[in-house]
């Protein structure tokens, strides 16, 4: 039989490679909003996980709910990057410091 | 070992080695097709956790909407991706470092010991006549009504940031808008009124 | 009983507030009625409540008009306590007052002329100053009947405040601004101990009313107190001092008393009221009233009659010398001032009240006839400039008489017996500095009679006026300055005569003010003396009446008679002259030592205190710190967004660690 902590362990590692990801990917906002798709599906597998061994659809219901957001938050990000790309001509993160102290 | 733990072991080390390629891959559309092929074989370990609709739901709108949206952007804009990559040998042992001392530490966390068969003892499987969408149905529009809408909301919320995001009025066409050209100001600019002299007979 | 107590305070007040808002509405005419009329009123009740003392045998009064407020256990209110004494001081406040009302009619009548045409200040300035003496009347009158601590210190600012307003009533000229800035100064120093007196008095007795704090005091009479280090003092000899450290500023007592020559920059009449009859007695009545404390102090008492014979006889010796006609009198105002004091000092309280009495008619005649000639002399103040006044203004001549004999003592005038009395009360005290006193006070009478009666010949006798212009223009000051001239003078020749057995020999006083029988040196006068009549019976046998009347002939000799000499003796003393025409220069020490002091503390707390510590260390020190610390900390804000995420899972990963360790 599969155990919950088979399920959680993928998650976990899951999580750490879009962690890498980020780090070593840090220039390049795509596939950083890649990383972030990887880390929601990291939790959204725990989720299902917890709600298939626990049978409560509560989990379930919650990653529809992130399903949710996550689209949406996929759609503005790329709606942000296509409008920095148009104004910048270009992706790079370190193009980016209009923050900076 | 059982079928099923055969099972979700290669769909596991298809995940995590589609995942390994979506960090690694040079191009970000090869990472985009990755980060595809990682989504749809957790959708088959999601069918394993007997979570039917929601792997299908992850197939039908990450990979058919989502993943999608990700290839038209990345294909559309222009992107340079020398410049993107450099740095990507000098960040690639601390990023190891990092995700494996992570992974540990989850690890430690959700490990066996915690998690495992003795303290969690996997369900029964349910009838062939068991229905998990009727199920998430039936609780998603009573108890999570609100939530539920709050979520239409803010896709529609998104779709409008969207396109008020992108949409442009672009200045260096030839369009022509006919209703500009029918409108006129009414009256005066029509005709002309022009008093002149009566001819002197 | 009480509405006419509240009638008589309220009265000034109305006037007071009618003239000072309403005076351009109601014109010059309207202004002076209507405070002439409340402090008559005021005169008038204060009369007839002095009658109930005298002959209706009226019950002390001793009752809460309005609780203001009550604060742990402390009652903040407004009473008023009538009994003799206030009756004897209300009907010399209003008396005296209601005089210099009708007088400073006449006084002010073309004041227009003492202001710049563009003043703005000089709109309405006589309806002002009605008001304002109106108010000082009612504030007077507020300190008197007071029962209690507050609102005696209420009555003690006010007055104060009033003075202040008065003495720089003209403020266009620098020297009455810097002579109000003077005496609001000094009057801080003084006040400063007054109101640490009444709150040593509220921490030991938990109460300001008088009548609490009184039936206290012998409780607290072997309290001991440490103010610092291990010194160890008397409860009651702290708060005596302390309160007289107030009177000393009120009442213009060494050192404190540099304030009132100064202060004779303001107008006449209120010279007259305010710094001659009653304001400056406020202290003399304070430290009566507060009998019952001072009994139980023999140190208190010393040092009151220590400072009141310094006073007495040393600001007397500056009057020889001073040429102002305004400062004589001020002087003279001062040394009486003093005698006043070493009666207090001397447990004579009842001497002391009456010669407060006595003065107020006197020196506010005099004040008013030295008003008179210098409305006569349009405006010049210098006697060397006067002589032969005497031709041209008649009263003025005949009641400045009178009242220089009152003020030397001449036998039979009402300072006679007052300014006796004092004298054989410290004769017979017994306390440490009795002998000083003693000495100093018989001195000051040759002194005062020298004064008094230089400055009344250089004005009224001799070669008429230097300048031929102001001879043309001499005449007789008008009804409203000569009545009020007539109407003291009947009091400083009589009043003495009438009411010393009562006041003094009498048990006029016995409610009010309280001596021990070792201290009652006017017993022993009285077992000398008998009565009034015994007094001037014993005229003849009092080293006080040959020094007077030495005193008196010496200045006839100097200025009448032979006034080279006058010249010749001040050459001779050269000295002294200067050191007296310096008034022992205190205004200068003050000025070196204080003004300069506190104007070095002040720039040295301004450039240190103030630009050094808050503006460069606390105000711009922390905003540099700020900045500094920004400009290093701003580096770790790079604006990449990927150092944000790199801090964000740093710190994800450390909280597992600890989630995972701990």
């Amino acid at each position: 039989m599969i155990a919950l902590s088979d399920y959680l362990i993928l998650g976990a590692i899951l999580f750490a490679i879009s962690v890498a990801g980020i780090f070593i990917n840090r220039k390049n906002v795509i596939v950083l909003l890649m990383c972030v798709e990887l880390m929601l599906l990291a939790v959204n597998i725990n989720f299902v996980a917890f709600s298939h061994f626990l049978q409560d659809t509560a989990g379930q219901v919650f990653v529809f709910f992130i399903l949710t957001v996550a689209a949406a938050e996929a759609a503005i990000g790329l709606a942000i990057l296509v409008v920095l790309f148009r104004s910048k001509r270009s992706i790079n993160v370190e193009d980016m410091d209009a923050l900076k102290g | 070992m059982t079928l099923e733990k055969l099972i979700f072991y290669v769909l596991a080390a298809v995940v995590l080695a589609a995942a390994v390629m979506v960090v690694t891959r040079r191009n970000p559309v090869h990472s985009a097709l990755f980060l595809i092929l990682a989504f749809f074989a957790s959708s088959g370990i999601w069918l394993l956790a007997e979570a039917e609709f929601l792997a299908i739901v992850l197939v039908l709108v990450y990979v058919g909407a989502v993943m999608v949206l990700f290839l038209f952007v990345l294909m559309m804009l222009d992107i340079d991706i020398a410049v993107l990559r450099a740095g990507f040998i000098k960040m690639l042992p601390l990023g190891i470092v990092m995700a494996i001392a992570m992974a540990a530490e989850l690890i430690l966390i959700v490990g066996p010991d915690n998690f495992g068969l003795e303290k969690y003892a996997a369900p029964a499987r349910h009838a062939a006549d068991y229905s998990n969408t009727e199920e998430l149905g039936s609780v998603l529009y009573t108890v999570y009504m609100y939530p539920f809408e709050i979520a239409a909301v803010i896709l529609l919320v998104a779709i409008i940031a969207a396109i008020g995001l992108t949409m442009r009025r672009r200045t260096d066409t030839k369009f022509i808008d006919p209703s500009k050209q029918v409108v006129i100001k009414k009256g005066d600019d029509r005709i002309r009124m022009v008093s002149m002299d009566a001819e002197k007979g | 009983m009480e509405n006419i107590y509240l009638t008589i305070v309220l009265a000034p007040l109305v006037g007071a507030i009618l003239a000072g808002f309403f005076g351009s509405t109601l014109g010059r005419k309207g202004s002076h009625w209507v405070t002439s009329t409340g402090v008559g009123i005021s005169a008038l009740l204060s009369l007839y409540v002095l009658k109930g003392f005298m002959y209706d045998g009226l019950e002390t009064f001793n009752g809460t008009v309005y609780t203001w407020m009550v604060s742990g256990g402390l009652s903040m209110e407004v009473g008023f306590l009538v009994d003799h004494l206030t009756a004897v001081m209300i009907t010399v406040v209003t008396f005296v007052s209601f005089c210099v009302h009708i007088y400073t009619i006449g006084y002010m009548a073309d004041d227009e002329h003492n202001w710049p045409k563009t003043s703005l200040a000089g709109k309405n300035s006589y309806q002002r100053f009605f008001s304002y003496i109106s108010l000082f009347t009612f504030s007077m009158l507020m300190l008197v009947m007071a029962n209690n601590f507050m609102q005696l210190f209420f009555g003690w600012e006010a007055v104060g405040l009033v003075s202040y307003l008065l003495i720089g009533f003209w403020s266009v000229r620098p020297t009455a601004i810097f002579a109000n800035l003077k005496a609001f100064l000094v009057n801080r120093v003084g006040d400063f101990g007054f109101i640490l007196g009444i709150a040593a008095i509220v921490m030991y007795t938990n109460s300001l009313d008088y009548a609490e704090v009184f039936a206290a005091a012998p409780g607290l009479a072997d309290t001991q107190v440490q103010i610092w280090g291990d010194s160890s003092w008397s409860l009651m000899t702290v708060i005596g001092i302390l309160l007289f450290i107030g009177a000393m500023g009120k009442s213009a007592q060494v050192p404190l008393h540099v304030w009132l020559p100064d202060s004779m920059e303001g107008p006449t009449p209120i010279s007259a009221l305010i710094h001659a009859a009653t304001m400056v007695t406020a202290g003399i009545f304070m430290v009566a009233r507060m009998s019952p404390l001072y009994e139980l102090s023999e140190t208190a008492l010393s040092f009151i009659l220590v400072i009141g014979a310094t006073t007495a006889f040393f600001t007397g010796l500056i009057g020889i010398v001073q040429n102002d006609i305004k400062r004589v009198v001020a002087y003279s105002t001062l040394s009486q001032l003093g005698y006043m004091m070493v009666a207090l000092g001397a447990s004579a309280y009842a001497a002391g009240i009456f010669h407060l009495m006595t003065h107020a008619f006197f020196k506010a005649l005099l004040f008013l006839a030295a008003g008179s000639v210098i409305i006569g002399m349009h405006h010049d103040q210098d006697i060397r400039n006067m002589g032969g006044v005497r031709k041209y203004m008649p009263i003025t001549y005949w009641t400045s008489l009178l009242g220089s004999l009152a003020l030397i003592g001449f036998p039979g005038f009402s300072g006679f017996f007052s300014k006796d009395a004092i004298i054989e009360a410290v004769h017979h005290s017994t306390i440490a500095g009795s002998g000083y006193a003693y000495w100093l006070v018989l001195a000051g009478v040759f002194v005062t009679a020298l004064y008094s009666f230089r400055m009344f010949f250089l004005v009224f006798h001799g070669e008429g006026p230097r300048d031929e212009h102001a001879k043309d223009h001499l005449h007789e000051s008008p009804k409203v300055v000569t009545v009020p001239l007539i109407l003291l003078a009947i009091p400083s020749v009589i009043l003495g005569y009438l009411t010393i057995d009562a006041m003094l020999f009498g048990d006029w006083f016995k409610d009010s003010l309280y001596v021990l029988p070792e201290h009652d040196t006017l017993a022993a006068v009285q077992a000398m003396v008998h009565s009034g009549d015994g007094m001037l019976g014993h005229t003849f046998a009092s080293v006080a009446f040959y020094l007077a009347m030495g005193g008196l002939a010496l200045a006839f000799y100097l200025y009448m008679i032979n006034p080279a000499l006058a010249e010749k003796i001040k050459n001779a003393l050269a000295p002294l002259h200067t050191v007296l025409d310096k008034k022992y220069w205190f205004d200068e020490v003050y000025q070196a030592v204080f003004a300069a002091g506190s104007r070095g503390i002040g720039k040295f707390l301004w450039l240190v205190g103030d630009r050094g510590l808050i503006d460069g260390l606390a105000v711009n020190g922390s905003a540099h710190t700020v900045g500094w610390l920004a400009s290093i900390v701003r580096h770790v804000q790079t604006g990449y967004l990927y150092h944000y995420a790199i801090a964000m899972i740093l710190g994800l990963l450390l909280l597992l660690t600890w989630f995972v360790y701990l």
